[in-house]
């Protein structure tokens, strides 16, 4: 697609996107948010990028292989569920530790796995139909 | 309101198997689509619609006052959209990647992998 | 308790991870081989556990039963998990000899652990949402490894496969939604308690079917079977295997779950369609490998009709008779992996499965020929292998309910079963290769050969073990089935927890 206005916008549109994904991941804490609505918001930005620039150019500012995002969303996620198990509490109990008066939690990081989980797994799906959409064409 | 919805409902299952009747596997993947949301709908009306509140804690931990809505089918309908959502985009996928390889979307057509035992 | 159920489904997850990430490295198949060496240990801990306990149940986050998630293993879970892990080894290193760098590259180990994880999670979960998520782990999953590495058949066959699989998705969804809206809860063994209460029992057994439909459309029975000899031929050999193997199973399992812990409450409609289901699925699937010529589609049509006995072991409801099935259930996973992984490796020495262009594996392959037989024997119900004592019971139990026709249903798709064998065994192995060549085992470079073997024989020495000492196994069966058919210890120990 090659809209100028599209292209344009969509720069301060991707960086919105992330940032307010963010938001949306760490308030998830105590309010309505949390990683796995933060993921999809994250990847909506990303998508936008590619509907603008095309699917080299996200894949390009993404770094990263969507797929191997989403494998190491799996891994927080599953570090947070063990890591229950040395301090004696069930699969996936919440840990909770206060550090400098912050509370930390492995239900945070469990949330992180899940919102890299949600974006590399909707990325992978949008940028393969995105790819095989264009080898059609 | 459960009335309407049941109707929706079945509105949108009879759509669905009309079109996924219909041979072609594009139309197939549609209707597909359409009685996941039919079925969606049927569990959001079999958890009941009412008009009490969210079930939020108040500050402290704090039970509400006020009579409280069942949270539980919304969160199973929210997983199976978004599973409902991966699935189908993985069909979608390979629709394209059929379409590709056999230059059609007729399902009766595809006999690739079940050759007629006569033709050989 | 908890981590010993928890532990066997998230091994795999965590070996599918690391497989992925390794997947451009050499090392991706050997991660998968020692994280299912791991699963295998996990699901050995479990099952003694459970020997101990008699039926052990574990609450993530330690939230209470009915509301948290709950994950319980008796007898025939605990089995089930065992054997998946076996079947996982022994199919992993298989793997290595098989898929190539394309293939791996495209993370296929990590895909399969993942469906390993989904069908475990499958065998221990004690929810009926839950037991849906893991069906769609597993689901997507296979999805990806039916078509990685796909030729334009395979293509055309995840086509039915995925389809017909999803349209079963929705029905289960569509069933777990309305339960929840009947009873309130979603926990199997509340669930028991809920729709014996239930003031409409018709109601229940509306949902009943629905759940029927979804899970024979996942086993396979007649008359929804159409989509496995569509596609089960046309992946890689050690996907086919797997598939053959479990997932189907999973299907089984989830209707011996469904039908003798929650729909209990109206067996004279409920169990005799699935009585006739079971006759009709052993008749159709074993007619449908008479007419068949490729080594793979005769084994295809051949898991539809044995699964008709694991749902006649169903069926008939007497202790007698599900201690046939759950053996069968136990005995069939072995056998038939075995056959497929039997199956690649005549593909890989003849150059095809079709059964008109291969021949001399006999001669010229002996030690493979001894290995096809004793799954196929075992298949058919020769003593003394095991497929031997788990149709004996199964007809015994027949006559002991009166069902001659029945009992003779299971004799005749015995009896047939060899018949198409037996056409396996003169097409490739008896009557000389038709381009006249005489491919031997070692012309196979001596790691993919070994690699490839070695599972073969591990698997028949189980088969041929079970069958000449079946006493452990039948007592073991026995017991499993007594815990579906009086299911008070497995709701008690659920919703009163022993938790910890």
């Amino acid at each position: 697609m090659n809209s100028l206005i599209l292209s344009t916008g969509a720069r301060f549109l991707v960086a919105l996107f992330l940032v307010f994904s963010v938001y949306v991941l760490l308030r998830g804490h105590n309010a309505p948010g949390g990683g796995f609505i933060g993921g999809l918001i994250a990847a909506c930005g990303f998508a936008i990028h590619a509907f603008a620039s095309g699917v080299a150019e996200a894949r390009r500012a993404l770094r990263v292989d969507p797929r191997s995002i989403g494998t190491w969303g799996l891994i927080c996620a599953l570090i947070a569920g063990l890591m229950a198990g040395p301090l004696g509490a069930a699969p996936f109990q919440g840990i909770w530790a206060e550090i400098a008066g912050y509370k930390i939690s492995s239900v945070l990081l469990f949330d992180i796995g899940v919102y890299l989980a949600v974006i590399g797994g909707v990325l992978t799906l949008i940028f393969a139909l995105e790819d095989l959409g264009e080898e059609v064409g | 309101m459960e009335t309407v919805l049941a109707l929706l409902s079945g509105l949108l299952t009879a759509a669905a198997v009309w079109l996924m009747l219909s041979g072609n596997l594009l139309r197939f993947l549609f209707g597909l689509l359409l009685l996941s949301n039919a079925v969606n709908l049927a569990i959001f009306a079999a958890g009941r619609l009412t008009g009490a509140a969210p079930p939020l804690l108040g500050p402290g931990g704090a039970l509400p006052g006020h009579e409280m809505a069942n949270a539980l089918p919304q969160a199973l309908l929210l997983t199976a959209i978004v599973i409902g959502f991966g699935l189908f985009a993985f069909a979608l996928a390979l629709t394209i990647r059929a379409w590709r390889s056999f230059g059609h979307l007729e399902v009766d057509r595809m006999r690739l992998a079940e050759p007629d035992e006569g033709e050989k | 308790m908890s981590w010993i159920l928890a532990l066997p489904i998230l091994a795999p997850f965590l070996t599918a991870a690391l497989a992925f990430l390794l997947r451009n490295r050499r090392g991706s198949g050997w991660v998968s081989v020692l994280g299912a060496a791991l699963s295998l240990v996990l699901a050995v801990r479990l099952l003694l556990a459970v020997l101990e306990h008699g039926v052990i149940a574990g609450q993530m986050s330690a939230w209470p039963a009915p509301f948290g998630i709950t994950l319980v293993a008796d007898y025939l879970s605990a089995a089930m998990v065992l054997i998946t892990a076996i079947i996982s080894l022994a199919v992993a290193i298989w793997a290595m000899a098989e898929i190539g760098q394309t293939s791996t590259r495209l993370g296929w180990h990590g895909l399969f652990q993942t469906l390993i994880g989904g069908v475990s999670g499958a065998f221990l979960t004690g929810d009926l949402f839950n037991l849906y998520v893991w069906f769609e782990v597993l689901l997507i999953s296979s999805f990806g490894l039916l078509v990685i590495g796909g030729r334009r058949q395979a293509i055309d066959g995840a086509v039915k496969y995925v389809t017909l699989n999803l349209i079963s998705t929705v029905l289960f969804l569509c069933a777990a939604g309305l339960t929840y809206g009947a009873t309130g809860t979603l926990n199997m063994a509340d669930l028991h308690r809920a729709v014996a209460a239930h003031p409409d029992p018709g109601l229940m057994t509306v949902i009943a079917v629905m759940f029927m439909l979804a899970f024979g459309l996942k086993a396979a029975v007649f008359p929804l079977f159409f989509w496995l000899p569509a596609s089960y031929h046309t992946p890689h050999f050690a996907v086919s295997a797997v598939f053959a193997g479990l997932l189907t199973k999973v299907g089984v399992y989830a209707l011996i779950r469904s039908f003798t812990l929650i729909f209990t409450h109206d067996q004279g409609y409920t169990h005799q369609i699935l009585l006739w289901t079971a006759c009709l699925t052993m008749l159709s699937g074993v007619l449908g490998a008479a007419a068949q010529s490729d080594f793979r589609k005769i084994l295809s049509f051949h898991i539809v009709s044995q699964i008709g006995y694991m749902v006649l072991g169903l069926a008939l409801m007497s202790p007698l008779a599900l201690m046939g099935g759950v053996f069968y259930l136990l005995h069939h996973i072995i056998v038939k992996a075995n056959l497929f992984l039997i199956a690649g490796v005549s593909r890989r020495l003849t150059g095809s499965s079709d059964l008109y262009a291969i021949g001399g594996l006999y001669r010229s392959a002996p030690l493979l020929a001894v290995l096809f037989l004793i799954p196929a024997f075992s298949l058919a119900g020769f003593p003394p292998l095991s497929g031997f004592w788990a149709k004996y019971v199964l007809v015994r139990a027949s006559l002991d309910a009166g069902m001659g026709l029945v009992a003779f249903v299971a004799l005749l798709t015995g009896l047939l079963t060899i018949y198409s064998m037996t056409k396996i065994w003169a097409e490739a192995f008896w009557k000389p290769h038709p381009n006249g060549s005489w491919p031997r085992l070692s012309d196979i470079p001596a790691r993919p050969r070994w690699l490839m073997l070695a599972p073969i024989i591990v698997l028949a020495a189980m088969t041929v073990l079970i069958g000449i000492f079946p006493q452990p196994f039948i007592s073991f069966a026995t017991i499993g089935a007594g815990q579906l058919l009086d299911p008070a210890a497995y709701i008690e120990t659920v919703l009163r927890g022993r938790a910890s």
